[in-house]
């Protein structure tokens, strides 16, 4: 149900009156309207050479984001730097950082925000140095959208095969390719065109189809927000701003619901509401759920939040949900649609970017957070990703910025949609136990078979035990019930409601 | 599928703010379970309000799991200090105000010690002895990423070091909205839950959730006097008056509340919240304009946070 919601939204974008017309100024009065849209999360990936810094600046200026005093600052930082057309210098702008401008490069993912009167984005800016792949997959881990950008004198590069490659393996579905510095390959329509029949070659074997090529001069400002018709009368599709609009939300939830409880909220006697962000699906007063890892179930009984109770909430809100029954339930735990369950078991498969300089080193046991559940796991790399080749070779250990595909093997019950059916539930962090730092970011594929799930067993494996209330909840704390979570289905009692 | 809202007779936020609000709570209930001893730095303008909003919707129907801390240079508008009491005593909220007793002491002001050695003792410092007295291991503040450009690349937790340091290069990386909350004994987290928001979005939600704001934000007549190009709030009588300056009257208001005197007022006629948007969306400078400390140096703000600022 949620993703039709967000595919109307998407509907709506798409069908809305963007032909402007050729020449025309796409107006940059942020704000004036309500935003029938959630922000834009893209991702741009390229050198310092490709002129990265100057088209997110190009953006920036283009559509006001850049205010005067700031541009002053500029002007006073950018002594004698200033290009041709008497603009500032806008890497000036996008290195934050004193070591940046100290040293000319971007060392860090920045995060930048503009609008049109359309929509409202927020780029995160990343380094196109190879030893900040981390860099950018952090980046790419929230974004909706990937703008690839090559200089369109020296064509796709290695660099632009590595790039769309993470992009890809982090779940973005939509790449934009910029084909800068146009103006310096002297407007080649022909040269145009074998870059994106090249570019569109390496999208589809990474299974990306959406691919929108321009040609653009950032500097000059052809087609990022303005067109550029008089230059490029041969070009006739979207400017990059045109596509940004009409980008759609990668939902990437393809679940039933799901609710990574945060916090059990007990204000006071006869209240008890699981707080978190519904991360797949929808739900409604009356609605059956799961809690897991116990395998409890329960009904939906109100969604509570400060302004109204709700009667129905979506993906994406943050909500306090009530059930109709006392149930155990504890940061950490899942409440699922009962008939939409995610995977639980000990053992999982996922790929992993490695993000610290010590590497991923099989056989530690560091601790993986996903959601809101945190837990011991190891980890065994199987092998590991030629950025170079596209091929994935027999590995043990991940250096920094390594991606590899692991076995994860967990202490308890842990639970996970596959990343590709659920971004949010099926990505998890690794944490270095001594450091406490961020070690990798990881995209479960799925269940390793170990031990099946309850519903995968076949009838003669089944028993049922009938047990007394009371004993049922002590019965579900012993350390037996917790390490067969998965395999054990508990239905509570019907609760005598006395309203 | 159609959600149904019947609240307190306001429209619905668009998905642009829903989705901003949506990420804010979920920040404020990942700090609220995950730290022993979390803290809100309250400063009581107009930030700390969306900020202070959303906390009470985040812990709805409970009450707030930690206290706010204000710190309180001395040098703050009063009508800024009424209003904190206001607020304190309509959702009783637990607030600690702190100066710090030394700069007290030696009688810091931004006049005698000028603006970066006054900011560095009155906030600063104060700001690390009033978390270090509380040990508090996690501090949410309303910092935003478009206001400066060393905010762009702050993490949404802030790794700080038990000096309350704040190292950009070695920054934790955060993927998706999964937040590392682990740290040693000492260490500490500043959690910004306003990150992604701008300064335009942070008006619209105050329109469309009805915040109540500090009247200063307002255009109103009031005493200034022009400073180095800035216009200084010039009704307090320990503000003394250089050779050549006068105090004169005027339509002025502020985009940004802070210690009066380091902090401009901008001439405007707008004296109601749309009319306050309208200006904002035709506005040519950023809001930090107006902030003295700002301008010392580029990279001013970076190296502050180096030091402990937020």
């Amino acid at each position: 149900m949620n993703s039709q919601t967000l595919s109307q939204t998407a509907a709506d974008i798409d069908s809305a009156d963007t032909a402007t017309g050729a020449g025309s100024h796409v107006e940059a009065h942020p704000e004036t309207v309500a935003r029938q849209a959630r922000p834009l999360r893209f991702i741009t990936c390229g050198s310092v050479d490709d002129g990265k810094s100057t088209l997110i600046g190009r953006l920036l200026w283009d559509t006001k984001a850049v205010k005067e005093d700031q541009a002053a600052t500029l002007r006073r930082d950018s002594t004698g730097k200033q290009n041709e057309l008497g603009l500032p210098d806008f890497a000036l702008l996008l290195d934050g950082l004193q070591a940046e401008r100290e040293q000319g490069i971007t060392i860090d993912v920045a995060y930048r925000y503009f609008a049109t009167d359309r929509r409202s984005f927020i780029v995160a800016d990343t380094p196109g140095h190879v030893q900040y792949t981390r860099n950018m997959a952090t980046g790419a881990s929230t974004a909706d959208l990937a703008v690839l950008l090559v200089d369109a004198r020296a064509g796709i590069l290695e660099q632009t095969r590595r790039h769309a490659t993470i992009a890809a393996l982090m779940g973005i579905r939509q790449f934009v390719l910029a084909v800068n510095k146009i103006d310096l390959a002297q407007y080649d329509e022909a040269r145009f065109r074998a870059i994106s029949r090249d570019f569109k070659e390496i999208a589809l074997s990474l299974g990306v189809r959406q691919v929108t090529a321009i040609p653009v001069s950032a500097l000059k400002g052809e087609n990022i927000v303005l067109r550029g018709d008089d230059v490029m009368p041969w070009y006739s599709g979207p400017t990059l701003v045109e596509t940004l609009e009409k980008a759609t939300q990668r939902t990437g939830q393809t679940t039933g619901f799901r609710l990574p409880v945060q916090r059990v909220s007990r204000p006071g006697e006869g209240f008890r509401g699981y707080q978190g962000t519904v991360a797949g699906g929808s739900i409604k007063p009356g609605d059956s759920v799961v809690v897991l890892p116990s395998g409890v179930e329960a009904n939906v009984k109100a969604i509570v939040t400060y302004d109204l109770v709700r009667n129905a909430a979506v993906s994406g809100d943050a909500i306090t949900l009530v059930l109709d029954r006392p149930v155990d339930v504890a940061r950490g735990d899942m409440i699922a649609a009962i008939d939409q369950r995610p995977q639980t078991g000990r053992a999982f498969s996922a790929r992993l970017v490695a993000l610290s300089p010590d590497g991923v080193v099989p056989g530690k046991r560091y601790w993986l957070k996903a959601g809101a559940r945190r837990q011991r796991v190891m980890v065994r790399p199987t092998s590991a990703l030629d950025l170079a080749t596209g091929n994935w070779d027999d590995a043990t250990f991940l250096p920094v910025n390594g991606i590899g595909v692991v076995d994860l093997d967990f202490e308890d019950t842990a639970i996970f949609d596959p990343y590709e059916t659920n971004r949010e539930t099926g990505a998890f962090i690794l944490i270095d136990p001594e450091s406490l730092n961020t070690v990798a970011g990881g995209m479960i594929d799925g269940k390793c078979s170990k031990s099946g799930r309850f519903d995968a067993l076949p009838d003669a494996d089944r028993a049922t035990v009938t047990l007394p209330a009371r004993l049922l909840e002590a019965f579900l704390k012993t350390e037996f019930a917790r390490s067969h979570a998965g395999e054990i289905r508990v239905t509570g009692p019907e609760e005598v409601d006395a309203e | 599928m159609n959600v149904i809202e019947h609240g307190r007779g306001k429209p619905p936020l668009d998905p642009h703010l829903k989705a901003l609000e949506n990420e804010a709570i979920h920040i404020f209930r990942e700090v609220a379970a995950e730290f022993e001893r979390p803290v809100m730095l309250y400063s009581i303008g107009k930030d700390s309000s969306v900020l202070l909003h959303l906390a009470l919707k985040a812990f709805h129907p409970g009450k707030l799991p930690f206290p706010l801390v204000h710190i309180n240079t001395g040098w703050k508008f009063p009508e800024m200090i009424a209003f904190r009491d206001a607020v304190v005593a309509k959702h009783g909220l637990d607030l600690i105000s702190h100066t710090n007793p030394e700069g007290l002491r030696d009688n810091v002001t931004p006049f005698s010690h000028g603006s970066a050695r006054y900011t560095d003792i009155m906030k600063t410092q104060a700001l690390k002895q009033a978390l270090d007295m509380g040990r508090y291991d996690a501090a949410f503040g309303g910092a935003r990423r478009d206001e400066e450009a060393s905010r762009a690349k702050e993490r949404i937790y802030s790794f700080r070091t038990p000096d309350h340091a704040w190292d950009p290069r070695n920054q934790r990386p955060e993927l998706w909205s999964i937040y590392n909350g682990m740290i040693h004994p000492g260490e500490s987290v500043r959690a910004f839950p306003l990150s992604n928001w701008t300064e335009v979005d942070i008006w619209r939600y105050i329109q469309a959730e009805q915040i109540e704001l500090v009247p200063l934000y307002f255009a109103a007549r009031r005493k200034i006097v022009e400073r180095d190009g800035m216009l200084i709030w010039a009704a307090d009588k320990r503000l003394e008056l250089l050779p050549g300056e006068q105090v004169r009257e005027e339509m002025v208001r502020f985009r940004t509340l802070g210690c009066y005197p380091l902090t401009g007022a901008v001439r405007s006629e707008a004296t109601t919240l749309d009319e306050v948007i309208t200006e904002l969306e035709i506005a040519t400078v950023s809001e930090r304009q107006g902030r003295a400390i700002d301008r010392d140096q580029s990279g001013s703000m970076e190296k502050k946070k180096r030091e402990g600022y937020f």
